[in-house]
């Protein structure tokens, strides 16, 4: 049996793992390796986002292993929350403190500030040696150099124009929060977390906070306490006690952190939060325990209750392209993937099996685009537009399994689509369910052929695309 | 023998008046479901679909001995309406209603797993006994009547699925969406567990994707309970770059799960046939 060994980036294939290209991630030189064997389906993604030299020994590693098709992925975000249409709001740290203060959790003594002038004043006012922190939703600020310490005013404001004219990751920063420089002596833990498979909200804590905690839940299981809450009488304080006492807290400190777990549950509740979580929460020189990182993300679902955080819905996510920002506004599920094959189905699942098709027929998707279910016209012909208007989608896929959503409207709506914007890219149709027989003949009638099966319909997709330039 | 519905089912329809409520309320009663009653608070007394309204489920309940319910009432008062359907002990209650916050699924799931009502959703396609009873939005003529039980977390995947079992002459049992929100009333060994007990079964199609450890559960209950019947399975979301968690939290609650790799492996590793093409099902279990 022959083998082949391709680097496949999203339509681009290189010969050999140590040409891929520089640009093989959104954010440059960054991305995700899926490897599959050519001779069977076994398929292995790398964990975690790595950088250029990184892929390149992942891939060679590979090579030496007979052959493996080896494709980077160019999205490090969650498809698999996305395509269910469910965006987490991320606050930012200043939001969250601003909270956590209204609820009397101890926070840093800090002010926020949109330029270096304002970020001079809270400096003034706080008058203590400070950090100055980029407030971006991103995560990896302090990487980026988000993070800067200002002992004067003059450093004050000099730091906080370096860091407003820095892009961390995509995200402009517009703000800097100027805050109070805390000694500390440990750096706990302390989250409150929607755990599905336990249908309640889990508490989580550590004595072993910091940036290490996912690493240490890995090697010593025993390090974080995991306690569940109770669904309908919530987090009562004897439980809260109770934590604190685990975590080798006593006396008056034991009362303080108890209280601190409690409050932070209440923000989750009336909040509507999927997660809350304190990283470092700080145990000071003088003993005192302060969040000095909040982190806090919403339940969109929950929005209809908190309304002033519907507006930000549109914008939250710094690392959306201009069509993602567009079909999010016409309510469609799209997320590009960096192939060239467009795809658009009806239903999350079925849309990923068509993904995972293509690739399995060694192409790569170049988005992930659901209509959901009843589609009408105008729905279909904005996911239409928009999969069409992505300059490396070469082909479009269309896979329609017909359920509420009928097939003899779909096929009206790609010929008016035809007609009213002219279609110049290559379509692939696959048309089966609901009123098939007259969703069919209107395409045949328009001399459009159509496909039974999506094993049918993603091979010819895929030899299509390779006999383009 | 099925599960959960069947020829006896007496299901009233929440939120009936409504334009989805309307619509699939015609389609289950052209499939022959019993759809006794229909509620929508403030419209008692009128008609739809030729169906009785009320304002209440009690009443309707009680009125028309009506024993299930499907809910296709809006987010926002969606909690609202599955406790009422609790309370007044319908048992299943298939929630169709999507977008319901995290925070009211679990208050609902905890009352429900209380009050020993089985909830199927809530974002589900709902779920079909072919030739008995349809409590749901899936569309009938793709289904058969047979032994393969269908157990799934996706929609329109679940309906390629079924069609390509029914065209390959296996007819299914029942076929259920355990839904597609973090938190859900069923997990995929509790469907496990009734198909095991059902004799009209004889194997099982269980259709999972990325996201959450469902399908890790399953693979653990299978390997524990030696699972007596073949279950094939597929996986949506192989192609798809693992994600981005849920803060440390994320990554500390969930483990090495959630790609579809490690569904696969947990899977095979039960004993499950996993399938790459969602066709491949029918074959797997012939």
């Amino acid at each position: 049996m022959t083998f082949r060994l391709c680097v496949n980036l999203g339509g681009t294939l290189a010969d050999s793992p140590l040409s891929i290209p520089e640009k093989s991630g959104p954010r440059g030189r960054t991305g995700y390796l899926k490897i599959a064997r050519a001779d069977s389906s076994d398929t292995h993604i790398t964990r975690n986002e790595l950088d250029l030299a990184q892929l390149q020994t992942h891939a060679l590693q590979f090579m030496n292993l007979e052959s493996y098709l080896i494709t980077t992925l160019k999205q490090s975000r969650r498809l698999d929350s996305r395509v269910r249409r469910r965006f987490r709001l991320k606050l930012f740290e200043y939001e969250a403190k601003e909270i956590a203060q209204q609820y009397g959790v101890p926070i840093p003594n800090g002010l926020v500030a949109s330029s270096p002038q304002e970020a001079k004043e809270c400096f003034l006012k706080i008058n203590q040696p400070s950090m100055v922190k980029a407030q971006v939703l991103v995560a990896g600020r302090g990487k980026a150099g988000g993070i800067k310490p200002a002992s004067t005013v003059d450093e004050a404001f000099g730091v906080a124009k370096n860091i407003l004219s820095m892009t961390v990751k995509g995200e402009k920063v517009s703000k800097v929060l100027v805050e109070q420089r805390l000694a500390s002596k440990h750096e706990r833990y302390v989250s409150i977390v929607v755990d599905r498979s336990s249908r309640c909200y889990t508490l989580l804590c550590s004595t072993e906070g910091g940036v290490d905690i996912e690493q240490i839940a890995d090697q010593h299981p025993e390090k974080i306490i995991r306690h569940k809450i109770n669904p309908l009488f919530g987090l009562q304080e004897f439980e809260s006690r109770w934590v604190a006492k685990q975590l080798g807290y006593f006396g008056k400190q034991m009362s303080q952190l108890a209280s601190i777990i409690n409050r932070l549950f209440q923000i989750m509740l009336d909040f509507d939060a999927e997660l809350v979580e304190s990283n470092p929460l700080i145990e000071t020189e003088t003993g005192e325990l302060v969040a000095a990182d909040l982190r806090i993300l919403l339940d969109d679902n929950s929005l209809f209750r908190h309304t002033k955080f519907l507006e930000r819905m549109k914008t939250f996510e710094p690392d959306m392209t201009p069509l993602e920002i567009k079909a999010r506004e016409k309510g469609l599920a799209y997320v590009e993937l960096g192939g060239n094959v467009g795809i658009i189905g009806n239903g999350a699942g079925l849309v990923m099996a068509t993904l995972d098709m293509i690739l399995d027929y060694r192409g790569a998707p170049a988005n992930f685009c659901d209509l959901g279910g009843g589609a009408d016209e105008e729905r279909i012909a904005a996911a239409l537009e928009i999969v069409l208007a992505n300059p490396k989608a070469k082909v479009l896929l269309i896979n329609i399994m017909g359920g509420i959503t009928r097939c003899d409207n779909v096929a009206r709506a790609i010929l008016n689509i035809q007609k009213r914007m002219g279609i110049s890219k290559p379509i692939v149709i696959r048309l089966v369910g609901t009123n098939e027989d007259e969703g069919r003949k209107i395409l045949s009638d328009a001399n459009i052929p159509s496909l039974n099966t999506m094993e049918d319909a993603a091979a010819k997709a895929v030899e299509i695309v390779s006999k383009v330039k | 023998m099925a599960i959960l519905v069947d020829k006896e089912t007496r299901a009233i329809v929440q939120g009936i008046t409504g334009s989805q409520g309307t619509f699939h309320t015609q389609l289950m009663l052209d499939y022959g479901t019993k759809i006794v009653a229909g509620v929508t608070p403030g419209r008692g007394g009128t008609e739809a679909n030729g169906i009785p309204v009320f304002d209440t489920v009690k009443e309707a309940a009680s009125q028309f001995k009506a024993n299930a319910s499907i809910i296709f009432v809006p987010a926002p008062f969606a909690k609202d309406a599955v406790l009422e359907a609790i309370d007044a002990n319908l048992n299943p209650v298939v929630v169709i209603t999507d977008g319901i916050p995290v925070k009211d699924e679990i208050q609902i799931m905890e009352v429900a797993r209380l009050k020993g009502t089985t909830v199927i959703g809530p974002n589900t396609p709902g779920i079909i006994t072919p030739g008995q009873c349809k409590l749901g939005i899936m569309p009938g003529h793709i289904f058969k009547q047979g032994s393969v039980g269908v157990v799934s977390r996706s929609g329109t995947l679940t309906y390629e699925i079924a069609s390509s079992l029914t065209s390959a002459g296996l007819g299914q049992s029942t076929c259920l969406g355990i839904g597609g929100d973090p938190v859900v009333g069923l997990n995929f060994a509790d469907v496990l567990e009734m198909f095991r007990k059902d004799p009209q079964t004889k194997s099982i199609a269980m259709i999972g994707e990325i996201g959450g450890n469902a399908e890790e559960m399953a693979a653990e209950y299978v390997k524990k309970m030696k699972y007596p019947k073949p279950i094939a399975s597929y996986v949506a979301g192989r192609a798809a770059p693992p994600g981005k968690r849920m803060g440390h939290a994320g990554a500390i609650i969930m483990g090495k799960t959630g790609t579809a790799e490690t569904k696969i492996e947990a899977l095979r590793s039960a004993g499950v046939k996993v399938a790459l093409k969602p066709g491949e099902i029918a074959g797997l279990l012939k």
